[in-house]
């Protein structure tokens, strides 16, 4: 079975980091089923062409074109449309960052194609792929295989490993002429940055203190926030307790929010949904505290403790600002 | 204007557009008959007309078929500027709706809207993304999926609306009406199968820590994070 990975993002000079993971993956089904990777390279991975060969693709098309430059979702729609008919039937895997979630349902939906997202496993069973995905909010898994030829899914950043490079690995690559149609729809006429009240940036923060719909009301995230002062971190939310209205928006973390990796990650009455999971399961060490003990968050965390916050979290914050030697 | 999946914050946001410009809303979703609460709920709050697409004679069981019902619901509407549509509908949605109805549609698609304002010929809409948010200007109708920000909560109906609401009509549409056939809404017309669900089996390296109340919880797990010398 041959197995398509479209591309994007990158620093113009090697693979972006979730390319070559999912480059990985399918480098593995392909050796598993006698077939092709075949990459289309988007924008500026279009430079990284060379080295999504070193990663494991066979055949690399390019497309160049002003309006790949992650901005514009149309245009990434009809280059990656304009790859997968070059490439023929296959298994397209596309990586699930945000751009990712944009584009894949509508390249399944002009490809005809069945999807199947936020995959954290593919593995073939003769001619057809089978996807694992986390369903019911991480309790269940599904597995789904998908009734057309062509057939796409749209992987979990990390799921998938990059194979070890190897710069003598040969390959073909072929520029692709492209014209879009619809490029341009959508105009960027200004960015505005968020403000962050003097603290740390989400994305950048080494420890990241998250608060759920367990907190119960607004109130329990200022001592959120003071056990982030304390360890020099940033706040973060699950869905559930941003559409409470308990927290703004610019603090969610998960598929539909901010992706983060901290050193230390602590949810605070957080069930642990896939699809907060999915932003923070790259987090270092994870810290839970929930009064469920068979909450799926206690499945990715490493150190856990059961029960209510509202006793767990000031001891917690206390004992540590002992540990710092700083005064209570 | 036609709202897609049903969504307080979007409704909001649609109401408040009309009250600004004069549009007309449709509140636009697709359920059993159980939908129609929701329906008179988007009536209550300021929606013109209410359409509910009947999934009775339908296999919904993944987007794309419920996003070719919704898109063949808003054409025979016809004449919209505007589609909105929340950020989420349900387990199986995906988050693609508001993606797949703009294809269908043939229209540009801007998602993780907070807000919006008409603008020349179309519109001119705020879009979240990383590290903060795009001012993107679109020329004719778009799709678009609102989030939740502090200005689009949604109102609460008076009671005087509720009633009105409630003796407003809401159209139900099925697929004859729909003019869409069992290829299109039929359960041949999903394309994906499940194989198996099952749960996964739990294979946690979390240590959880011990201790007579939570104090002492919460003080051990203090001792155990300083241990690992990652704070
Ligand atoms: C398309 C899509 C995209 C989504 N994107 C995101 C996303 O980006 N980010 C996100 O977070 N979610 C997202 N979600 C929502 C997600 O599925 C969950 O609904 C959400 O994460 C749940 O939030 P929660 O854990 O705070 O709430 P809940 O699931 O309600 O969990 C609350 C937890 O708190 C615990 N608890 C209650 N009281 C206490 C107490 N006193 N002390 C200790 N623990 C307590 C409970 O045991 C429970 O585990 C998305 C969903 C969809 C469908």
């Amino acid at each position: 079975m041959n197995v398509v990975v479209v591309a994007w993002g990158g620093d113009g000079k090697e693979p972006a980091a979730a390319a070559k993971e999912v480059l990985g993956g399918a480098r593995r089904l392909a050796d598993r089923t006698g077939g092709q990777v075949i990459a289309g390279a988007l924008g500026p991975a279009a430079q990284a062409a060379r080295g999504m060969i070193a990663h494991g693709a066979d055949r690399v098309f390019t497309v160049e074109h002003e309006a790949l430059d992650g901005s514009d979702a149309d245009a990434c729609v009809e280059a990656a449309e304009a790859v997968c008919r070059q490439a023929g039937e296959g298994l397209v895997l596309l990586a699930g960052d945000g751009l990712g979630w944009e584009v894949a349902p509508r390249l399944a939906h002009r490809l005809r194609a069945g999807l199947v997202t936020d995959c954290v496993s593919v593995s073939v069973d003769g001619e057809r792929a089978v996807m694992t995905k986390p369903v019911y909010g991480g309790k269940a898994m599904a597995r789904f295989a998908v009734r057309t030829g062509t057939q796409v899914a749209l992987m979990r950043l990390r799921a998938m490993e990059p194979i070890e490079p190897d710069p003598d690995r040969t390959g073909e690559v072929e520029p692709l002429g492209f014209s879009p149609k619809t490029a341009g729809r959508v105009r960027v006429v200004e960015r505005k940055h968020e403000e962050h009240e003097g603290r740390v940036r989400l994305e950048d923060a080494r420890v990241v203190v998250s608060g759920g719909r367990g907190l119960g009301g607004p109130e329990p995230f200022r001592q959120l926030e003071e056990l982030a002062d304390l360890l020099g971190g940033a706040v973060g939310a699950s869905l559930a307790a941003v559409d409470a209205g308990w927290i703004s928006p610019q603090h969610q973390v998960g598929q539909t929010g901010k992706s983060v990796a901290p050193d230390v990650y602590i949810a605070v009455g957080i069930s642990g949904a896939s699809q907060h999971v999915a932003g923070m399961s790259g987090s270092r060490t994870i810290v839970a505290i929930n009064k469920d003990p068979d909450a799926p968050i206690f499945r990715v965390a490493h150190l856990g403790a059961v029960g209510d916050y509202k006793e767990i979290l000031p001891a917690f914050t206390a004992e540590l600002r002992r540990l710092k030697g700083e005064p209570g | 204007m036609v709202i897609g999946p049903f969504d307080l914050n979007a409704l909001e946001v649609a109401v408040r557009l009309k009250e600004r410009y004069g549009a007309q809303v449709t509140a636009l979703t697709l359920g059993s008959g159980k939908a129609k609460d929701a329906l008179r709920r988007a009536l209550a709050m300021g929606a013109d007309a209410a359409v509910l697409v009947d999934d009775g004679q339908m296999a919904p069981k993944e987007p794309s078929v419920a996003t070719r019902a919704l898109a063949a619901a808003v054409r025979k509407l016809g004449g919209l500027d505007l589609v909105l549509c929340g950020r989420q509908s349900g387990e199986w949605d995906f988050g693609q709706v508001g993606a797949l109805l703009a294809e269908e549609l043939g229209m540009p698609f801007v998602p993780f809207v907070p807000r919006l304002e008409a603008s020349g010929d179309g519109w001119r809409l705020e879009r979240e993304v990383e590290g903060g948010l795009l001012v993107v200007d679109v020329s004719g109708p778009c799709v678009a999926s609102i989030t939740n920000a502090t200005d689009n909560q949604p109102r609460l109906p008076k009671v005087k609306d509720i009633m009105m609401a409630n003796r407003k009509p809401i159209q139900v549409w099925g697929p004859v009406e729909l003019g869409l056939g069992e290829e299109d809404v039929g359960e041949a017309a999903n394309r994906l199968e499940v194989l198996e669900l099952f749960i996964p089996e739990v294979k946690s390296e979390c240590e959880f820590v011990e201790g007579d109340d939570g104090a002492a919880k919460g003080a051990a797990l203090a001792r155990k994070l300083w241990d690992r010398k990652v704070i």
